[in-house]
């Protein structure tokens, strides 16, 4: 089995660790970091096929998944320091003020 | 200088400026000022008539009838219909008759209205009345003839309801207008008719056309089916059976909108159309029949309604509908200059009733009831006799002007080839009938004890500018017969003469067919119908002055056809058990509360309903809470990984 096929597995797992995380974390930071997490396996599955295809364009998705995630970052950032601000807490399950 | 011939839209344009001016800017002006522009704009339309039958007479007979178009009005493919004004004999007479007496009762209105509320209104709506009225009557196709057909049944729902805080008057002025309207759609149809067959609307072209058709005397055929339609536009208008319940509720009126809509205007519309389209009903002998069995049965239906009316206005409702019955019997045997001749004479002495009773209801501060009346004679002598006047020519004592016109439609009900002894003879007991409720009129209003509160009413004559149409109006209702009155001694009928032209065709068809009953009959027949005067007129004497109460014994003992009568014969409860309401009810059940409360307001609120349901189940996943939207999303995400693997690649 070629390397690469282990870094596809190893990028499913850390997809479900980051989608798990996403769902039970109670602190923003440990869910923003999950979506990062996320974000990041796909980005090893983007290499890791590239390199079993020999195509160059996965690599290319790459660099585009990473400024996207930054862009998101900053932007998330900036709205978890608000919620932070004006809630002094960051546990999700109390951020609920569109509830019925 | 200007020629009115050419110009002849002046003559309606000077009312309707009159009545834009009024009905403008009236409401600022001084009393005074809106008399003047009414008054003023009718007198310059009345001298502008004269002008332009000045004018006429001088014309040489091969360039009449003048028809100038103006401007095209509408223009929709192969249809046109213009602007477009005709001159004829026709014209003339119905221009007389307009601005004529049109014009009296504008002065008398001065000074009937005086008092009133809504002057300015009320002389607005006049002058618009007589503006549709020559509109219609000017009207060189029948599309501009249907124009002033809706205009003046529109003035007279304004006129009508003129008093309109009155429930009885705003009610009256809504029923002309729909009776008005179920006449005015077969009027519309047989317009559609005419369209169909002839390809135009101009009535000189249609009924050229026609004179060349053959006469159909057998069946209902295009022609026939014209002529009865264009009759029940006719009978809306002209207030014939079964259309005629609107005219006695037009009572409600102001006195002076009577004597306008029953004289000079409105009613005469439908004898003018009839007479105006002679050429087609003398190519349908079966409309024609209709005509004169539906005028002749007309006349002497409210006649006998008029026997026992106790409304002084009421009686002369029933009297104008009774004589314009008679002018359709002329119409119906053929002999349609009689018709116009009836008409006219008319028009004198039926304005000059309506403008002597409503100078009575002055006198005696609104009093209509006849019962609460008598001997008035001689507080207001002038009036008396102006009434007098009126109702010896209405009952058709001799030598005054209703004698010669309804002596003539007499002898054509039985001399003509259309006619028979049957029209005749019931139009001669209307004769007796209308002699004997006129005197009966006469006698109870004027003659007699005073039965009104003597010490509270304070009568008086009324001033002049009533006075001055009155005595006008009865001059002419004594001296206006006598241009036809020739005929009786073997000379000529002038105005028979006069209008021929008109009715060339229309004659020539008559003289085609077997001529009825020989002139050696005239005279005894004649002295037959005076005969049948003077009986009514005794015998109104007899009940209302000799023995005064034998009126009441009279209805007593006749009680059954006494109560038929005073009832109108159940007409209006017949109506409206039989239309009104089943209309009203299927209008609150069937329209109100199915259709529109149950099916439209149900669909709109119910789809509603459904948006509103379906939004309180839906909105229950959108719950505000973070960690189950982000379940949600990693389930889709779920969903669509498992559905690509299922796709299989």
């Amino acid at each position: 089995m070629p390397l690469a096929s282990y870094a596809v597995i190893l990028s499913a797992i850390l997809f479900g660790l980051g989608a798990l995380g996403f769902v039970f974390k109670r602190n923003i930071i440990a869910i923003f970091m999950s979506i990062e997490l996320m974000l990041n396996a796909v980005n090893l599955s983007f290499v890791a096929f590239s390199r079993l295809r020999f195509l160059l364009e996965g690599q290319v998705f790459v660099f585009f998944v990473i400024v996207v995630a930054a862009a998101e970052a900053a932007v998330g950032m900036g709205i978890i320091l608000q919620v932070a601000r004006n809630r002094q807490s960051l546990n999700f399950e109390r951020i609920d003020l569109l509830k019925l | 200088m200007m020629s009115v011939l050419e110009n002849a839209w002046i003559i309606p344009a000077l009312p309707l400026a009159g009545s834009a001016i009024n009905g403008l800017f009236g409401r600022r002006f001084a009393q005074k000022t809106v008399t003047a522009v009414a008054v003023g704009s009718t007198t310059l339309a009345f001298l502008a008539s004269l002008t332009l039958i000045a004018e006429f007479w001088k014309l040489a007979p091969a360039q009449i009838p003048v028809i100038r178009s103006f401007f095209p009005w509408i223009v929709a493919g192969n249809f046109r219909v213009d602007f477009a004004l005709q001159i004829d004999q026709l014209t003339i007479i119905m221009l007389l008759v307009v601005t004529g007496v049109g014009w009296l009762i504008h002065i008398y209105s001065v000074g009937y209205m005086a008092h009133e509320g809504g002057y300015y209104r009320f002389f607005s709506y006049l002058n618009l009345f007589m503006f549709f009225m020559l509109v219609l009557v000017m009207g060189a196709n029948f599309g501009l003839m249907f124009v002033g057909w809706e205009g003046v049944g529109l003035c007279s729902y304004l006129l009508i309801g003129f008093f309109f805080l009155k429930k009885s008057a705003a009610d009256a002025g809504k029923k002309a207008f729909v009776v008005n309207r179920v006449g005015d759609f077969g009027f519309l149809l047989g317009l559609f008719f005419i369209f169909k067959t002839f390809g135009t609307l101009d009535i000189h072209t249609v009924l050229a056309r026609v004179a060349e058709l053959p006469v159909e005397t057998a069946g209902i055929g295009t022609i026939t089916a014209i002529g009865l339609l264009l009759f029940v536009g006719a009978a809306g208008k002209s207030a014939q059976v079964p259309l005629y319940v609107w005219l006695p509720d037009a009572m409600e009126g102001p006195t002076p909108v009577s004597a306008l809509i029953h004289a000079a205007t409105m009613v005469t519309a439908g004898v003018y159309m009839v007479a105006r389209s002679n050429v087609i009903y003398v190519h349908a002998p079966f409309a024609m029949k209709v005509v004169a069995v539906v005028g002749c049965f007309t006349a002497f239906f409210a006649a006998t309604i008029g026997l026992v009316q106790t409304d002084i206005k009421r009686v002369l409702a029933y009297s104008t509908v009774s004589q314009l019955g008679y002018m359709f019997l002329a119409c119906g045997v053929g002999a349609f200059s009689a018709g116009i001749f009836h008409l006219m004479t008319h028009a004198f002495f039926k304005a000059l009733l309506f403008l002597a009773a409503g100078s009575v209801i002055h006198a005696l501060g609104g009093e209509q009831d006849m019962r609460n009346m008598g001997g008035l004679r001689g507080p207001i002598r002038a009036t008396f006799l102006t009434m007098l006047a009126a109702t010896l020519a209405i009952a058709g004592c001799p030598g005054f002007s209703g004698f010669f016109s309804k002596d003539e439609i007499l002898w054509q009900a039985y001399s003509s080839p259309y006619g028979n002894w049957a029209l005749w003879l019931v139009a001669v007991v209307t004769a007796l009938l209308t002699a004997f409720y006129m005197f009966r009129l006469i006698f109870l209003t004027f003659f007699g004890a005073p039965r009104y509160d003597e010490h509270h009413v304070h009568v008086h004559e009324s001033g002049r500018p009533m006075l001055i149409p009155l005595i006008v109006l009865a001059v002419f209702s004594v001296i206006g017969g006598w241009m036809a009155a020739p005929s009786l001694f073997g000379g000529k009928n002038h105005f028979e003469e006069f209008l021929q032209p008109v009715f060339a065709h229309a004659e020539e068809m008559r003289a085609q067919l077997s001529p009825g009953a020989p002139h050696s009959l005239e005279f005894p027949l004649m002295l037959l119908a005076i005969a049948v005067a003077a009986i009514g007129f005794f015998a109104a004497w007899w009940m209302y002055v000799r023995k005064p109460q034998a009126a009441d014994e009279v209805a007593g003992k006749l009680a059954a056809p006494y109560s038929l009568l005073a009832h109108k014969y159940y007409v209006d409860e017949l109506y409206d058990a039989a239309i009104v309401h089943p209309i009203q009810w299927i209008s609150t059940f069937v329209l109100w509360k199915g259709v529109d409360a149950a099916g439209i307001d149900g669909t709109v609120n119910g789809v509603a309903q459904l948006a509103r349901d379906l939004g309180q189940e839906a909105r229950q996943v959108q719950s505000g809470n973070g960690r189950t939207y982000a379940s949600w999303l990693v389930m889709g995400a779920a969903a669509v990984t498992l559905l690509f693997l299922w796709l299989g690649h």
